[in-house]
């Protein structure tokens, strides 16, 4: 029940905005999140953006695994 | 999909399973208190790939399953009134009451009706001013605040026919209660969109009153591999604290406008789960500011205890101490398709996700 998912946002009319998902256009409440701006992605959670997806921490995150993979002996 | 293809990988995944299996000494126990984490480890694999000194329970994250049978007969209850018109996410129209369900109502002519969001509701309500229409909260911090926000606007476009029945709860003290009450586990896999929304501080006491670790994790399959990692690397060191993994969606502070809109709506109140039994301020009550959209102040009504079906264990498997393959039911006379108890019957529940992907 609390899955979310990224969606890209398309094009902003407050208070909601238009997101893709997929190529599926979804209408989303922005009544939880009052910084977005055209090209964020959003988590998308029953029909409202709950919060953003930071792109750099997503970097990091994957960098940090990278780095496990590039150090195990194989 | 960005942001979901790229923590599939499956190099990635393998390579965080290899330094597991290189770094883990000592017998853990962790547990997953969110049914979306109990999903995706199961429909992933992930137990597969895990040493074997390395267990996974677990919890009481399928807010379906904790609020059982009395929430479904009130809402079927409410169906039964005339003049109303049940709205609720997909989740919950094919879960069994103790008598029926509401698929099985509307079927027999209750007018009920999915929403994608309450929103919709929202707008089922304008559509029919003549008609009430009850919206069905259920879910934990991540869901409330779409609810507290339909109230809001609600309030604010005066639609003075729409309800709210909540069964809105917090996670915070069903995880300390559990430990309290005895679960044996060293750490918990904190659930990623709950605390997008609380912030990660809700956890501090888990950290130093109890000594768990609590890593927030994300929901694909490298996202679980990378929080079990954090939380064994702790564990291994005796440094049990509240970290992330999950940092590309989870603020430290969490979302603020959802807190205050929570804040705004609800007030914590003292709630029944089910296995669990009372658990203090650990349940959402519309606050009497808000009285005029409570189903149960507008139209109270009650329905019948019912006691729990015979011979299901759901109670303890939802707080970690027994398994779905401990029951003398699972996959004989308690199925996805006929369920006798609240783990089988939602989908996110233990049960289900274990018979859906048994091997």
């Amino acid at each position: 029940m609390c899955l979310a998912i990224p969606a890209k946002v398309i094009s902003v009319e407050w208070p909601s905005a238009m997101v893709t998902i997929e190529n599926v256009e979804y209408k989303a409440s922005l009544l939880l999140l009052d910084d977005v701006v055209v090209g964020d992605y959003v988590m998308l959670h029953a029909g409202f953006a709950i919060e953003k997806v930071d792109p750099e921490e997503a970097a990091e995150t994957l960098q940090l695994l990278n780095e496990i993979e590039q150090n195990s002996p194989k | 999909m960005r942001y979901i293809d790229e923590y599939r990988n499956k190099d990635l995944i393998l390579a965080v399973a290899d330094e597991l299996k290189r770094i883990s000494r000592k017998e853990i126990s962790l547990m997953e208190v969110c049914g979306g984490h109990t999903m995706a480890i199961h429909r992933f694999g992930l137990l597969s790939l895990l040493p074997s000194n390395i267990h996974l329970l677990s919890g009481p994250g399928c807010p379906v399953c904790v609020s059982g049978q009395r929430f479904i007969d009130l809402a079927i209850a409410y169906g039964k009134l005339p003049g109303f018109i049940i709205t609720t996410y997909g989740d919950l129209i094919r879960v069994p009451g103790s008598v029926t369900s509401l698929e099985k109502e509307k079927a027999n002519g209750a007018d009920v009706r999915i929403v994608y969001s309450t929103l919709d509701a929202i707008e089922i309500a304008k559509q029919n001013p003549e008609k009430k229409v009850l919206f069905l909260g259920i879910g934990f911090e991540t869901t409330a605040p779409a609810t507290a926000a339909s109230i809001l606007q609600a309030q604010k476009e005066q639609v003075n026919n729409y309800f709210v029945l909540s069964a809105h709860k917090v996670m915070p003290p069903v995880m300390k209660a559990l430990v309290e009450d005895g679960v044996k586990i060293d750490g918990f896999i904190a659930p990623g969109h709950v605390t997008a929304i609380t912030g990660t501080s809700i956890y501090e006491g888990l950290a130093t009153n109890y000594g768990l670790g609590v890593v927030v994790s994300g929901f694909e399959p490298s996202d679980l591999m990378q929080a079990i990692l954090l939380l064994v690397e702790q564990f291994e060191a005796g440094q049990p604290k509240v970290d992330s993994q999950y940092k590309r969606v989870v603020r430290n502070e969490g979302n603020l406008i959802a807190q205050r809109i929570l804040e705004q709506v609800f007030e914590l109140k003292d709630e029944s789960w089910r296995g669990l039994g009372v658990i203090p301020l650990s349940g959402l009550k519309i606050k009497p500011d808000f009285s005029a959209f409570d189903v149960e102040v507008q139209f109270p009504i009650d329905v019948p205890f019912v006691p729990e079906p015979k011979g299901c264990i759901c109670g303890l498997i939802l707080r970690g101490l027994k398994t779905p393959l401990d029951c003398k039911l699972f996959g004989k006379k308690c199925t996805p398709s006929d369920p006798v108890g609240a783990c089988m019957v939602s989908g996110e529940g233990t049960c289900a996700t274990f018979y859906k992907y048994r091997s």
